[in-house]
Order: structure tokens, then sequence, then C-alpha cells
């Protein structure tokens, strides 16, 4: 009983707030008569038993809370006559009648006129149905700091009348990609060892690959989360990283690869081929043995072209390391603008050790570990560095 | 919603200057057309010209003294250079009219201010 209202809570959470947002055009009223209608459904359910449509029931509740202050406030400021309300909104909705709002909730939390980091406080806090508390713990800031976060963000979009809709075509493909960019961003601070955020992107992006099923780049960054999410319980051994070719594969979650590998098709299907349709490719490629390391190589290759960004060439130069050798691996290595980016150093490293420059070697490990800040990779680079020999 | 459109020209270059001079023909026609344009979108009410920043005089009162300096409150190229009116349902109307406005893409830019609304 107790896990079937746990689990309406989650499904239903971000379907009645985005409901209510666009029915009151306040957030902070309706996400405290949200809060309400789930409290006293937290009272009734396990005695009444779970109402047959939950997400109606939710709403309706908070709807009628909501119409009841406004009277009250009305009435107070007036003391005439109450807010013309029509009467069917308090009568009990049927499911066809609950709106789905969701996406034009999620794309006036990711509208670029609000910082980056409101942006995904925003998202978690809505759609998610994380606590304030929950968000300032996985992003490692005091809770007072991202209660402020949220208010300002909020008073932002109140202030400035950011609109609760989803954007006109002309503008859709760039305001999709920040909302995707956010719930990247969400799943990347999970990868980092905060599972919570990785589950909640993977949510947010299954919510997503649902509610725009046309989009390729939707189904894209969903099966790239997929690919790499099933491969979480191989990545940490005794709270030390694993590369890849040395991870346990019977620990890969071999469900969500195919799930992420459907994602995938979905996506190609749609004539995908933008940068999250390429990183799910690749994503896909490294989860197959033999590894395909031309292809990988073509793909990285690919999404260069499509981000012109040296991180990704830098992964392009360890499959071409793998293909034709160490030396053209350095080659590329050595063109790129990375020099405090402790990734190359480790790459450049590994690469030198291979064709028995130690010396070099051991300087470039070094200077990796100068420039890591996370204790599991300086552990990684350590153990590393300590395997190669002393001369050569 | 009732939004403040704040020009600032940036390194746009603006009449009257070298600068400006040296822009073609056309782009000065374009920049013309272009202001042309705002003021005569629905909802857009043209704000009145300003001199350059460099005629600004900026006044702070100290222990009741009156203390006048040169110059505007920020430095020249931080200036407002212009302004106007838009009324529109959303942020998004407005970013939109915001894109038009010639300073915006030519070294400048517009910042986007709600006026509150009683």
């Amino acid at each position: 009983m107790v896990a079937t209202i746990e689990q309406a809570f989650r499904e239903q959470w971000g379907r009645v707030l985005a409901a209510l947002i666009g029915f009151l055009g306040d957030f902070d009223l309706a996400e405290e008569v949200a809060q309400e209608a789930f409290a006293i459904a937290a009272e009734r359910w396990p005695l009444d038993g779970v109402p047959r449509n939950p997400g109606a029931w939710l709403l309706t509740t908070a709807r009628n809370r909501a119409l009841n202050r406004i009277r009250r406030d009305r009435t107070l400021v007036t003391k005439t006559r109450l807010l013309q309300v029509p009467e069917e909104a308090e009568d009990t909705m049927d499911a066809t009648s609950f709106p789905d709002e969701r996406l034009e909730l999620i794309f006036t939390c990711c509208h670029p006129a609000l910082a980056t980091d409101a942006q995904v406080a925003l998202t978690l806090r809505t759609l998610g149905g994380l606590t304030t508390d929950e968000i300032a713990r996985a992003f490692l800031v005091r809770e007072a700091t991202m209660a402020q976060r949220l208010v300002r963000a909020k008073r932002k979009i109140k202030a400035a009348a950011i609109p609760f809709r989803v954007p006109a075509d002309d503008v859709l493909p760039e305001r999709l990609a920040a909302v995707l960019a956010v719930v990247y961003l969400i799943f990347n601070a999970g990868y980092g060892g905060r599972d919570e955020l990785a589950s909640e992107a993977l949510w947010l992006g299954r919510a997503l690959a649902e509610l725009m099923a046309d989009e390729p780049e939707v189904h894209g960054l969903l099966a790239m989360m997929l690919l790499l999410d099933a491969r979480r319980e191989a990545r940490v051994r005794d709270g030390d990283l694993v590369l890849l070719a040395d991870q346990d594969r019977s620990l890969w979650d071999t469900a969500q690869i195919t799930k992420g590998r459907e994602a995938l098709d979905r996506a190609l299907a749609l004539d995908g081929r933008g940068p999250y349709v390429v990183q799910a490719a690749i994503a896909s490629l490294h989860a197959e043995e033999p590894r395909d390391w031309p292809q990988i190589a073509a793909l990285y290759g690919e999404l260069t072209r499509l981000t012109d960004s040296p991180i990704v060439e830098l992964n392009r130069a360890v499959a071409v390391a793998e293909e034709e050798g160490p030396e053209a691996g350095l080659e590329i290595i050595d063109r790129l603008p990375l020099e405090d980016y402790h990734y190359l150093h480790a790459t450049r490293g590994e690469l030198l050790r291979r064709i028995g420059r130690i010396a070099e070697a051991r300087v470039a490990y070094s200077r990796a570990l100068a420039l890591v800040h996370d204790d599991a990779e300086r552990r990684l680079l350590q153990r590393r560095l300590s395997e190669v020999p002393r001369s050569g | 919603m009732k939004y403040m459109m704040l020009i600032y020209q940036g390194t746009t270059p603006t009449p009257p200057s070298e600068e400006w001079d040296r822009l073609p023909e056309d782009e000065k026609k374009a920049v013309y057309a272009a202001y042309k344009a705002l003021n005569e979108t629905p909802g857009v009410t043209a704000g009145l010209q300003m001199q350059p920043a460099e005629t600004a005089t900026t006044v702070r009162v100290q222990d009741g003294k009156t203390l006048t300096t040169d110059g505007p409150f920020v430095e020249i190229k931080e200036a407002i250079g212009g302004y106007f009116f838009f009324e529109a349902d959303d942020l998004d109307a407005a970013i939109e009219v915001a894109s038009r406005v010639p300073a915006a893409r030519m070294g400048g830019a517009i910042e986007v201010r709600p006026i509150v609304a009683w």
C-alpha cells in the first residue's frame, strides 16, 4: 500500500503540478496546494484506498484548495462578492480532461532567461518532485542557498512573464537543446556517483521521449543515458573507478542496454544525426566486445564536426590509438588546446607507456595528478602511475 | 506585460562618428530601416532620442552636498544608449523584438526589464 502510494506520488507530482501551474499561472500557489493535496492523500488513501485515477483526484483536490484560497483572499480584500469561478471546476475530473502540461512546464523551467543552475534546480523541484534539501545535497550547496535560488527563479518567471508553453517552431530547436542540456547536466552530476540524480535524469528522459516522440535527439539522449547508466555497477569497485576495458561485464545491466539500443533505433529511424544520437551510437559500440574501433573513431570524428569540441577530439585520439597504434593517437593529442585538462595528460601517459617512452609517461601522469580534483579519479591515476616502470 | 527595452550600444558604430561614416551605405540604411520597423511594431512605444553618453552628468548627494561628475554612472561604453517600451503577452515576444534591435548584432546588447504593473 505504502509502495503504491509512493509510486503514485512519484508518477503524479510533475503532472499534477504542471496542470496546476497551467490553470493558476502561479508557481508558488500551485506548489503549496499540490503539497496540501498530496498530504491529504497520504492520510486518506491508506484508509479509503487509492482512487481509480490518482492524478485526477490529486489535481481536483489541489485545485479546489487553490480556489478556496483565492476566494478567501478576494473576500478579505473586497468583502463583496466571490470570485467568479465556473462550477464545473469543482467537479471530479475524469482522466481525459486531466491535461498533461509537463512539456509546457519543462520549457518554462529551462527557459534561457534563467541561469543554468536555476534551470536545473527548478526542473528537479517541479518535474522531479525533489525537495529543496534533496537538490541542495545533490549539488553540494547549503539548503538556504538552494532555496534562495528557487525563490529567485520563480520570482523572475512571474515578474518577467516567462511563458508557460511549448515554444514556436522557429525557436523550438534551440529551446529543446536547452532542455536536453539540463537533463544531461543532471545525468552527469549523477554519473559522478550521486545515483539518485542519474535516476532522476533517466526519468525525465523517459518522460520527454514519451511527450516528444517525434524528436530524434530526445531519443538519442535517452539512449545515451540508458547505455552509460547500464554500466553503473561495474564502474566502481571498492570505491575505486574501473576503466571500461577492465570492467566486470557480468555487472552490466543487459536489459537496460537493450532498452538503450531500442531508443537509439527509434532516433535513427527518425533520421537523427545530432550530437546525442551520435553519442548514443558510440556508447552502444562501447558495449560490444570486441570493440569496433574504426567505427568508434569515425563517430567521434562526426561528433567533433557537430560540436567542435577538443574533448571529443581527445576521445577520438583514444579510438585511433587502439586502431592504428599509440603514435597515431599521440599525434592528435599533441595538437589539442587542453593543457589544463587532466584526461589529456592521463591519456598521453597511457599511450607513452605503451610505446616504452617511460620517463615521458611518468611526467604526463604526474601532470594529470596535479590537475585532478576528484578523489576516485586521483586514486585511479596514482594506481596507473605506480604501474609505470621506474626506469626505461 | 510591459517591458522597458534598454539599448546598450557597446562597440556599435553610431552617428555621429568616424566608425559610423565608415559603414557601407547599405548597412546604414539597414540600421535606419530596422529602427523604423521596430517603432512600427504593434506594442512598441518609441523612446525619446538621447544625446551621446559623453554628454551625461552624474549627480550624487553626500552629507547633504550635491556632487556632480562628468559622464555617465558607468563607463561610457557601458552606458545606456537608448530605450523604448514594449507591451506583449510574455518574455518570448520581448526577446524576439530585442533581437531585431541593430545594436544587438553590432557589438551591443539589449536589456529587457519588466515594468511593475499596478
